[in-house]
């Protein structure tokens, strides 16, 4: 049966162009860097234990439980170094830190030391010391030190500018058109809902149970055509579009994207399952980016960021609640990479905040900040004074980007 | 803020703009009455153009008409058909982008989803192509200024539109053994005869019979379009008109244009007709399996008072079951979206051209094109048409998108308690605050059920 569903995922895995509306029109202008800064916002938390894991760790099988990950077995984790490793579902960032152009960060987070998403994300895109104490974004701040604040060089792959890229500036949007798939958390918090409302529930879940009959035919290897990506549909064409403005020559310089779905209290999955299914449509669309941005790439490096991290221990439900300290991903053919940086302090007991979290031994802001320096030249007075205000004591990562 | 002060926003109005629900909340009763003291106002086209008048529109379409003809017989020239068209579509495009931002803004969201349900009574669609022009002009000229007058002279006045008469092939029927039958030997269209008696009065179970359509039909010949735009488009023409007195369920009505308003006129005040519009009335205002006895009221009152509007929509405000809180029905696609835009006071981050389109394309996706249903039915007015798997999940997809277009800063907790206030659900409190961001509590809040049904 060809339902109005069916077609639209059919050409979204079609390699979603088709979309393609190009609001944008460039001037052929002096565009002051060749270098492409793009930051990807994880929305809803991250769990960086499952995009990282601490495989080494002799705590880690124990407090993990269900949620762990093994080197062995059917879908084992990618090793990175014997300690430190990469969920099955990221073959794409596997490749990349083999090519060494990919840094991993781990018990890293923002400012931020309580538990509420929005509060969160607001520290995470102002930069600020805490939610609300500023009122634009870091990346818009950081755009007329970098020289790109003349409204054509920022771009937002959004409906709307995200707070991150919002402030004096001017920047510009872009967005697939068609109607966003919602994340299976997402749709699982709806259905939870409508647990009150006979209809409404009856309709969703047999909507979901169709959903997931389309994501198992695709995932069936008779039916995927080679080359064919975007099993799991939306964050594909948002990277492959964001990917071809970027790769133009007098294209946007500085991008931002946004994806959510992380926020994975309820049946996180291990090596399959809700989170993994998340993390391969997140691969594979950084897979689709790097392919459109062709040569473009080597000068491009992509920060992946989320608000905190999640509780080191799955709860109740198999899932994991908001934590501290995370994970954060540098990529891009500009990056030094192929290491982990972690102030590593254990899984054990006394090594955890509040006994439950991961801690927060190093600030995000140290890794934008390098990146800012390194790879856009932002001069170190702007990244303390204006970009990041009372940060002087946040020092800067070096070495992040290929000299 | 009280919960009658929400119900009568959410259930009888269009969804709470911003402060609506307080307004509303000193008397629900007195703020609905008092929207609807007026007939409606006509919507205004968001180029601030004039939108076109029945008469001009048919004047347009015979001109048309007359071209095509003469370009088929010269066998030449370029293609006036599909160019007439694509200027249809658009005009038809506008009408739709005016109804929708005048739903959004509304100060009289009553009086204007008394317009949304007569319109979607006295059925014309544009997914006919010859009514396609003319559904707007329809609307704004045959029921906005009746709803709050008698039934008898909107009937009167949508029968006697060049859209209803284009849209059932009225304009067309000709009287066998009238003059103009006789001579071009042809005959009656039962079409708009049937659908008066079986969808906008009697009802289908209101016991007219194939006879009585015929009878109906004949009383109907030569009511046609006015080539010169006269009288708003309509003209009746003697000489197609079949001769002879016609007998309809008893009565007798003479071979004039006077002898067929006169039979419709009947059949507005026919017991079948009170029926079956206080049911409709129920059904759309109350459940859609309305209890007997607001049934029952409503035809009281239709029949104690010949057919008055204002009458029969006082009586459903003052109907106590039209108040219970509790799940109601689930808003149509384009009350659904209505009520989305209310409520953000129209999402932010769009040209109001941007946002129209939007609306108009999302409800399209969740099943619904308002003016323009499959059939003289009408849109479906129970919650099973719109709640199926794929509508939903689609109003769900529609949710996020619009919680993604919101600019930064906004409070979604803020916005609940603003436009849904009293009938906002703990769990969807609960479910906000835990959102993974502010867009998606937005979402939550519009997938809601509380937001989903009225």
């Amino acid at each position: 049966m060809t339902t109005r569903r069916s077609i639209l995922q059919t050409m979204a895995a079609a390699g979603a162009l088709a979309a393609w509306d190009t609001p944008l029109r460039f001037a052929f202008a002096n565009v002051p860097t060749e270098r492409r800064l793009v930051v990807v916002i994880l929305r809803g938390a991250l769990d960086g234990l499952a995009l990282a894991p601490p495989h080494g760790d002799k705590d880690y099988a124990a407090t993990r439980g269900v949620l762990a990950l093994s080197t062995s077995g059917t879908n084992p984790l990618h090793d990175l170094d014997g300690f430190f490793g990469l969920h099955p579902s990221l073959n794409t960032v596997k490749a990349m830190y083999d090519a060494k152009q990919v840094v991993v960060c781990h018990n890293i987070c923002s400012p931020y030391r309580e538990r509420s998403h929005f509060d969160g994300q607001n520290v995470l895109e102002t930069g600020g010391t805490g939610p609300h104490v500023l009122q634009d974004g870091w990346l818009n701040r950081a755009l007329a030190p970098m020289g790109l604040g003349d409204g054509e060089h920022a771009l937002a792959v959004a409906q709307t500018p995200p707070l991150l890229l919002s402030g004096p500036e001017r920047v510009t949007s872009w967005m697939p058109a068609t109607l966003p798939t919602p994340s299976e958390a997402f749709l699982a918090r709806v259905q939870r809902l409508y647990a009150s409302d006979a209809v409404l529930s009856a309709s969703l879940t047999s909507a979901i149970a169709l959903q997931n009959q389309a994501h198992a035919a695709m995932d069936d290897p008779a039916a995927r055509k080679p080359g064919a990506t975007g099993a799991y549909g939306d964050l594909t064409p948002l990277f492959s579009g964001a990917g071809k403005l970027l790769a133009a020559a007098d294209g946007p310089r500085v991008a931002v994207l946004d994806a959510g779905g992380w926020d994975t209290h309820f049946n996180q999955g291990a090596n399959d399952g809700q989170l993994a299914r998340r993390l391969q449509a997140f691969d594979q669309g950084l897979d689709a980016f790097k392919i459109a941005l062709g040569p473009v790439w080597s000068k491009t490096a992509i920060v992946v960021a989320t608000e905190f991290g999640r509780t080191v221990r799955p709860n109740g439900s198999n899932g994991t609640d908001h934590g501290t300290g995370g994970a954060a991903l540098i990529l891009g053919g500009a990056v030094n990479g192929g290491t982990v940086r972690a102030d590593w302090t254990g899984l054990g007991g006394a090594a955890l905040k509040d006994g439950r979290d991961q801690p927060a031994r190093s600030d995000l802001r140290a890794l934008f900040k390098g990146l800012l320096a390194e790879h856009m030249g932002v001069a170190s007075v702007a990244l303390n004074s204006k970009v990041f205000p009372d940060s002087a004591n946040v020092e800067a990562m070096r070495e992040l980007i290929r000299a | 803020m009280s919960l009658d002060g929400a119900i009568a926003v959410h259930r009888f109005g269009l969804g709470a703009r911003p402060s609506e629900i307080e307004r509303a909340s000193h008397d629900p009763k007195a703020w609905l009455l008092s929207q609807i003291n007026a007939p409606a106002e006509a919507p205004a086209a968001l180029d601030g153009s004039p939108l076109k008048s029945g008469g001009a529109l048919v004047v347009e379409m015979l001109q048309y008409q007359r071209d095509r003809a003469m370009e088929r017989r010269n066998g030449a020239g370029g293609d006036p058909v599909k160019t007439f068209f694509k200027v249809k579509a658009q005009e038809f495009a506008d009408e739709l982008a005016a109804r929708y931002a005048h739903g959004f803004t509304t100060d009289r969201p009553f009086a204007e989803r008394l317009v949304w349900f007569w319109s979607n009574h006295f059925v014309v669609s544009a997914q006919n192509p010859r009514a396609t022009t003319l559904v707007g002009a329809f609307e704004r000229e045959a029921i906005r200024p009746h709803i709050t007058g008698k039934f008898e002279d909107m009937l009167l006045a949508a029968a006697a539109h060049p859209a209803m008469l284009l849209y059932l092939d009225n304009a067309q029927s000709i009287g066998p053994r009238s003059r103009a039958g006789e001579f071009t030997g042809k005959g009656l269209n039962e079409n708009l005869g049937r659908e008066l008696m079986e969808l906008y009065t009697l009802g289908v179970d209101g016991g007219y019979t194939q006879n009585d359509v015929i009878a109906m039909a004949k009383i109907l010949t030569g009511w046609s379009l006015d080539r010169s735009g006269a009288n708003n488009g309509f003209a009746y023409f003697e000489n197609r008109h079949e001769p002879g007195d016609v007998r309809l369920r008893g009565r007798t009505y003479p071979p004039t244009l006077d002898g067929g308003m006169t039979a419709i006129r009947d059949l507005a005040h026919d017991p079948a007709t009170a029926r079956h519009i206080a049911r409709k009335l129920a059904t759309h205002f109350i459940a859609d399996d309305p209890p007997k006895d607001s049934v029952a009221r409503l035809e009281k009152t239709f029949n104690d008072t010949g057919g008055d509007l204002h009458a029969l929509a006082r009586a459903v405000v003052d109907d106590a079951n039209a108040w219970k809180p509790g799940p109601g029905k689930m808003r149509t696609p384009v009350e659904y979206v209505t009520a989305g835009y209310r409520l953000l006071d129209l999402p932010k981050g769009d040209t109001a051209e941007k946002q129209v389109r939007g609306a108009v394309a999302a409800t399209r996706l969740m099943g619904e094109t308002p003016l323009a249903p499959p059939a003289p039915k009408g849109w479906p007015d129970t919650s099973d048409a719109w709640s199926g798997p794929d509508a939903v999940l689609t109003r769900i997809e529609w949710a996020q998108q619009v919680g993604q277009k919101m600019p930064p800063g906004f409070d979604a907790a803020a916005i609940a308690e603003l436009g849904v206030g009293p009938l906002l659900q703990p769990a969807t409190k609960i479910a906000m605050a835990q959102a993974e961001s502010q867009s998606d509590a937005l979402a939550l809040l519009l997938s809601s059920p509380e937001f989903q049904r009225r």
